[in-house]
């Protein structure tokens, strides 16, 4: 976890398709708008690529928010894999939210690759909900801290 | 209750001497009358040792994988639980219908060794058993008392079998299964995090769940890695077990049958069923009633969408 003005700042992982909120990040880079450096985009070919381990890898690597964006449903680049993972991710977290872990600290979005405005408010958003319930410590693995 | 035993028996000889099978899967009797094992019988000398009693409760249906594999039909009896394991590995692909005869048997619930414990009784050799009660002994109990917590539940119906041996009714379930996922859902995340955490810091990560479950049948488990951190219980560290449970839970939700095999085999009696129902209960409100196992060619939730499903964001009603 980075330090700054010694204050903990949050560790936000991103998972975003390749056709869709990958491109809308890149829009909301090329056209100024700024999102917390916290945020570290993965990109995966569709957010029906985001296997359950992987989001809770992340929470064990030290993420304290986890947040998969992909196309809008309808939209997707293969066609239905966003509804795939629509299910899968309602089920996932409603599992996390039973197992008492803090239901702000995943999301999914819809994030299209002409909506770089939104992306920039979705990451400002979430960020700022995650900083405020502080480090990860109900899915937190001491053996990945340093 | 005697009479369904000798009927079996009956049966497997009758198909044996016939030809029409080369092999009985059913319960052995072990050293004491409550070490009930499941067992290949491979001739009809060996049927001496077949039982099928109060304490059989170990689904059949997953050894079937392994013995549809192989040369010749096999038997085996299936209770009504055990049938939705079955049909849902039909579906899946993973039994050869063929190569199976399948006798569905009557189950009144079974009893849970370690209510018996609990009551202050040990080393059964045989019980008494009748619609209503079991005697074990000299000591008569209501079923409810004694049973286990899967067969309280219970409402499974017998399904799609060759044949059929029953002389009574099923009994009606004692309790509603969701009843305990609503209470925990009905409590704040700091109590339901405190519950699970106690509840899942005592896994020993024997595996006894993932192994015994009629759903998990990959040839290779992604828990079988040595490499990947979660092989084994740390001792530093209660993530693996949370993430071996969550894990668990999922990769066979929408296919789990709730057959209650998870909690029945676990030595550190966790109620894992819970982590499973809870997917079922989400399934059943967000997807519509399903039930796993029911036919053999419907598609399972996870594996089907519809274009109006709800957002993960609207799980909790909209408050996330």
């Amino acid at each position: 976890m980075q330090e700054m003005n010694n204050e903990k700042r949050p560790l936000i992982v991103a998972f975003c398709c390749n056709w869709c909120s990958y491109a809308g990040a890149d829009l909301a880079g090329s056209s100024r708008l700024s999102y917390p450096a916290d945020v570290k985009i993965i990109r995966v070919p569709c957010s029906c690529r985001v296997n359950p381990m992987f989001i809770l890898k992340a929470f064990q690597r030290g993420a304290d928010g986890v947040i998969i964006c992909g196309c809008h449903p309808g939209d997707c680049h293969y066609t239905t894999g966003n509804y795939y993972a629509r299910r899968r991710m309602s089920l996932l977290f409603s599992m996390l939210d039973y197992l008492g872990i803090e239901r702000e600290r995943t999301r999914v979005e819809w994030v299209s690759a002409a909506e770089g405005a939104k992306f920039s408010a979705v990451m400002n958003d979430f960020a700022s909900k995650v900083a405020a319930l502080g480090e990860n410590k109900r899915l937190e693995d001491l053996r990945c801290k340093e | 209750m005697q009479r369904i035993e000798t009927a079996m028996i009956e049966k497997a000889k009758a198909l044996l001497s016939s030809g029409e099978v080369t092999r009985v899967l059913g319960w052995k009797k072990g050293e004491l009358g409550y070490d009930v094992e499941p067992c290949v019988f491979k001739s009809e000398e060996s049927l001496k040792d077949f039982c099928y009693n109060v304490f059989c409760g170990a689904n059949l249906s997953k050894y079937l994988v392994e013995e549809s594999k192989k040369e010749g039909k096999i038997l085996v009896f299936l209770k009504p639980c055990d049938s939705y394991s079955f049909n849902q590995l039909i579906k899946e692909h993973r039994i050869n219908k063929e190569n199976v005869y399948t006798v569905g048997v009557e189950c009144q619930g079974k009893v849970d060794p370690y209510k018996l414990k609990e009551n202050g009784i040990e080393m059964v050799d045989s019980a008494v058993e009748t619609v209503d009660t079991v005697t074990v002994k000299g000591k008569e109990f209501k079923k409810e008392e004694i049973i286990l917590g899967k067969c309280l539940t219970c409402t499974k119906k017998p399904l799609s079998y060759d044949d059929i041996i029953s002389f009574n009714e099923k009994r009606e379930p004692v309790l509603d299964r969701f009843e305990t996922v609503k209470k925990l859902e009905a409590m704040t995340a700091d109590e339901r995090y405190a519950f699970w955490k106690d509840q899942l810091s005592n896994c020993i990560r024997c595996n006894a769940c993932r192994n015994v479950c009629p759903a998990c049948t990959c040839t290779k488990c992604v828990f079988d890695n040595d490499n990947s951190g979660i092989a084994s219980k740390a001792n530093s560290d209660s993530f693996e077990e949370k993430l071996f449970h969550i894990i668990r839970a999922f990769h066979v939700a929408g296919r789990c049958t709730d057959c209650g095999e998870c909690s029945r085999v676990c030595p550190q009696h966790i109620p894992l069923h819970l982590l499973n129902r809870k997917f079922i209960s989400d399934i059943d409100r967000l997807y519509g009633e399903y039930q796993a196992g029911e036919d053999t060619d419907s598609k399972g939730p996870l594996t089907n969408y519809t274009t109006g499903d709800v957002d993960p964001s609207d799980v909790f009603g909209g408050n996330n």
